[in-house]
């Protein structure tokens, strides 16, 4: 096995033997990209020389004695629109196609003290909106498993660079599933924390009350180390929350007896591909057998997740993007003759169609006259959807459900259409709504693609959620299936 | 004819005096070269997200109990979104619907009649930045933007439209003014804009119980344009309905040199700002306690001390109101006093005389050379008869001009008052031989005389002569 196959917990136990130097795990990683990238395209952005000059600071820790935390030397990939000071953090969008930030985001600064190496930072739908990553205004991302697929989204760029092995692990953030459904597609474990649990700073803004920022990792022990590293409460951003720092490797037990499982019937739906269907059945014979007790429940306003959520999402977002305009970075049209001008060209050619969609949804759902039709109305039914969750918390330790309707898809088959590209995430983004934490663990193939199912637990329960997912990859064997890559 | 009355209310927005902005650190002092104060936050970069400053919180709280509000227990900010250069986001974070104060008032007086002023809210919001163009808006060919001032906290404070005339509304800014400078958290200087005056105008048929449709004035840099822009705006509103048109709802600006308003937008092309919570602020959970704990802080407004100092002092309302004005005034006031204990002479000597060097010489009393414990220094030496009151204004005048002590001035300039009884008879002596007339004409009874004989003594003596003695000598030698 190469280096850049292995997990972080495998890496980091060789670094700390001095069996590999942190050096020696880069090249193996940017050796790998060379053969692999021009395939997957999984990245905007490498940072091989900064990457270099990192993995010799680690080294020279090492070879000094000096004790190295989990990630130290470790290969990540950064989603492109998390802020890192000095590269450039482009959203996938020609708008931020320019820009350099001058500071870095909260989990960076993170992931810098741990001593992580950042590979490069990763395509995926323009400001983070879409379910395929066609999105992206440079290119599009390969599923590893099947080039003519998509890797999903928005977090493409991330999953497949994990499942292709171009990267040890990967950080993307999740709105309304993208981190969980491009998991799912590309066969990884992707992590949606609670609401909270994850500083936002330095996180291009979607849509502010949903977005949070979470990990793609090879297995659930990888999980808890990233979690580990990204977590705790940030000062500079007032919706993280301050409770005592927990250490996610604890949960890593394979012990499942008593656990109590939801099965929300809404999410299976006849919507569902049945070879999905199957993989998810399965997966719960498996939970049953490990002495979890499971039962069908409901999530009675499942059906109002994604008209609530498409009021909601856009109208944060039509504000938070109301700043890509020309005037102090990114994009600007030179040909405007004013600055109203400049504002309209700038935006106009700047954005890409899906975005602009989703600025004129918001935009018309917050204009005086329809607030409280749409955005109010939608505020109180996303308190409902929330409520529904609480109470099925009452009963049950965590809810299992399939992640997406169907595994990866073929290129341009749901980009003409916004809605089917839309319900891509009809299971996914209810859980934003309620601000819930959210896993995606492999559960099996169909066809040869893989095929994820879905975790979710109680505020701050993602500790349940990773003894669940550990207990059951201890009992599979779908994590250590890897894509060939031709 | 219709009599016509004129309904006002005003959008007062004050800067207040915190160290650092409201939702970033980036220092809030005024001036500074050009987006030296900045950070990643109130630039607006990408990823960045407000963090509000508690102390911002405080000082709002702090002037809505001021001014007599209710505190909201529970209050949140809003995004009002608009595109314009000088708001780096496209959004300003403002208060919308739940205010964190609300039904206040504050009292003011015109002509000795007092009048109630509704306070409807009072909210916190971010400050713009400052567009710089290179000659005027028109002509420039490009424009420049200092965020300098982005993000600096403010308080925005809409009265109910209780004022009838300019006056009133000229009384109810400085009242305003004067309570929040009280409170410590604004210095309320309109020339640097850390106060700032927009007038929501409206004129009806007295006695209609209808509000007619109003205008909104803006850019009044002054006390003054605000009256003359009101003045300005009543007159024109009153023309257009009584030539049969109707008034126009919209924005209207102030143009300071050609002493007019001027059409900037109407309501047709008002913005639509679209509000919503915003989702990167967490909702203020405001405790009774801490209220209470700010309530404590709150010095002695000046309606509580224009009242004592009626009462302890024995001084007229309109004293009391004048030396109350301002903090500054009054702690002046009250330092004289801690030295010579004569409220009425210290009070016409500090609203006359020194007030009018003061403006003369285009000083602030805060930056006035001469200190309390020297003007009550002058205070004594004319009490004492070591000098005239017409020679104390001299002297006033050299310590402001030098900020010397009133008796090395006197010492310096031999002004010692002429006490002597035998010089000054001497002096009258010769006088009264020099102009037997109008000896002649005191004696006549034309007692008008007598002050033009005082004149001449003063006139030998340089003004320096005791102008009682003068009188009783002059007296005696002319029976």
């Amino acid at each position: 096995m190469s280096l850049h196959q292995m997990t972080i917990y495998e890496l980091h136990t060789l670094l700390t033997k001095k069996e590999v130097s942190s050096e020696e795990i880069t090249k193996s990683v940017y050796k790998h990209i060379e053969q692999v990238e021009t395939k997957i395209k999984a990245y905007i952005t490498l940072t091989k020389a900064q990457a270099l000059e990192t993995a010799q600071v680690v080294d020279k820790k090492i070879a000094n004695g000096e004790k190295i935390a989990p990630l130290s030397g470790i290969p990540v990939a950064i989603k492109d629109n998390i802020c890192t000071k000095g590269v450039q953090t482009t959203c996938a969008s020609k708008i931020l196609a320019n820009f350099v930030p001058p500071y870095s985001a909260t989990v960076i600064r993170k992931l810098a003290t741990q001593g992580a190496i950042m590979v490069g930072k990763t395509n995926l739908d323009e400001f983070a909106m879409g379910s395929s990553t066609e999105n992206s205004s440079f290119h599009v991302t390969s599923n590893p498993w099947d080039l003519t697929r998509v890797p999903g989204g928005s977090s493409g760029g991330s999953a497949a660079a994990v499942a292709a092995d171009e990267c040890i692990a990967a950080l993307g953030s999740d709105t309304g599933g993208s981190i969980r459904q491009p998991a799912a597609l590309c066969g990884m474990v992707g992590m949606k924390p609670t609401y909270g649990e994850v500083s936002r700073y330095g996180l291009i803004a979607f849509a502010s009350s949903l977005d949070q920022i979470g990990p793609f990792t090879k297995d659930v022990t990888d999980c808890a180390l990233m979690l580990n590293a990204i977590c705790g409460h940030d000062r500079l951003d007032s919706t993280s929350v301050q409770r005592e720092r927990r250490d996610y490797t604890q949960y890593l037990k394979n012990d499942v007896r008593g656990l109590k499982i939801g099965i929300p019937k809404e999410y299976l739906t006849q919507d569902l591909d049945s070879a999905v269907r199957k993989i998810i059945e399965e997966a719960i014979d498996k939970f049953t057998k490990l002495g979890a007790e499971v039962e069908e429940t409901s999530l009675a306003y499942t059906e109002y997740a994604l008209p609530t959520y498409y009021l909601i999402a856009p109208a944060e977002a039509s504000s938070n993007l109301a700043r890509y305009e020309g005037v102090r970075y990114g994009y600007r049209d030179m040909e405007a003759s004013d600055v109203q001008d400049m504002f309209v060209k700038s935006r106009s050619t700047g954005f890409g169609d899906e975005v602009k969609r989703r600025i004129m949804l918001g935009t018309y759902v917050l204009s005086s006259g329809y607030y409280d039709a749409y955005y109010l109305k939608a505020l109180k039914v996303r308190t409902l959807i929330k409520q529904d969750f609480d109470q099925n918390f009452q009963k049950y330790d965590l809810l299992l459900s399939p992640v997406t309707p169907t595994p990866a898809f073929k290129f341009g088959v749901k980009a003409a259409n916004p809605v089917q590209m839309y319900l891509q995430d009809i299971f996914t983004l209810a859980i934003n709504l309620a601000g819930i934490p959210g896993m995606t663990i492999p559960a099996g193939f169909a066809n040869g693609l893989p095929v994820g199912l879905q975790l979710l637990g109680k505020h701050f329960d993602e500790g349940r959620l990773l003894q669940a997912a550990y207990t059951f990859e201890q009992n599979t064997e779908f994590h250590r299936r890897r894509p060939v890559i031709n | 004819m219709i009599q016509w009355e004129t309904v006002i209310g005003l959008e007062v927005h004050v800067e207040l005096k915190t160290n650092t902005k409201i939702f970033c650190d980036s220092s809030a002092e005024f001036g500074g070269d050009p987006n030296t104060h900045v950070c990643p936050v109130c630039l607006g970069l990408p990823g960045a997200l407000p963090v509000l400053n508690k102390r911002v919180l405080e000082y709002a709280i702090k002037a809505g109990l001021a001014l007599n509000c209710e505190i909201a227990p529970f209050s949140k900010f809003d995004r009002k979104n608009y595109f314009y250069p000088d708001s780096p986001k496209n959004y300003q974070i403002s208060q919308y619907d739940l205010p964190i104060a609300e039904h206040g008032h504050l009292d003011i007086a015109v002509n000795g009649i007092a009048k109630r002023i509704g306070v409807t809210r009072l909210h916190m919001e971010e400050d713009a930045g400052k567009l710089v163009h290179q000659g005027t808006i028109i002509t420039s060919p490009y424009s420049l933007v200092d965020y300098n001032r982005t993000g600096v906290p403010l308080i925005e404070i809409v009265s109910e439209p209780d004022m009838r005339t300019s006056a009133e509304a000229k009384a109810y800014l400085e009242k305003l003014k004067a309570i929040i400078e009280y409170t410590g958290v604004s210095d309320c200087k309109m020339e640097e804009g850390s106060l700032r005056c927009d007038a929501n105008i409206s004129v009806r048929p007295l006695g209609e119980a209808q509000f007619g449709t109003r205008t909104e004035i803006k850019n009044m840099n002054s006390f003054k344009a605000l009256q003359k822009a009101i003045e300005y705006e009543v007159k024109r509103q009153i023309a257009v309905r009584e030539n049969g048109d109707r008034i126009i709802q919209e924005t209207r600006t102030w143009d300071e040199a050609k002493a007019i308003t001027v059409s900037m937008r109407s309501k047709e092309e008002a913005h639509d700002y679209r509000y919503f919570p915003d989702p990167d602020l967490v909702p203020l959970v405001i405790t009774a306690e801490w209220i209470d704990e700010i309530k404590k802080t709150l010095p002695e407004l000046p309606d509580a001390r224009q009242a004592r100092y009626v009462q302890q002092y024995d001084l007229p309302a309109y004293d009391a109101m004048v030396l109350t004005l301002t903090k500054e005034m009054a702690d002046y006031f009250e330092a004289i006093l801690a030295i010579y204990p004569q409220p009425k002479n210290a009070s016409n000597w500090l609203m006359g005389d020194f007030s009018r060097l003061l403006n003369a010489n285009q000083l602030e009393i805060t930056a006035s050379p001469v200190a309390p414990a020297q003007l009550a220094a002058l205070l004594k030496l004319i009490d004492k008869g070591t000098i005239s009151g017409k020679i104390a204004k001299t002297v006033l005048a050299e310590m402001v001009a030098s900020g010397q002590d009133p008796a090395v001035i006197v010492e310096e300039k031999g002004l010692l008052q002429m006490s002597d009884e035998g010089a000054i008879a001497q002096i009258i002596d010769d006088i009264l031989a020099n102009n037997p007339q109008s000896v002649t004409d005191y004696r006549g009874g034309k007692t008008k005389a007598m002050g033009f004989l005082v004149g001449q003594v003063m006139k030998v003596t340089k003004g320096k002569a005791n102008p009682k003695l003068v009188n009783k000598l002059l007296v005696g030698k002319l029976k």
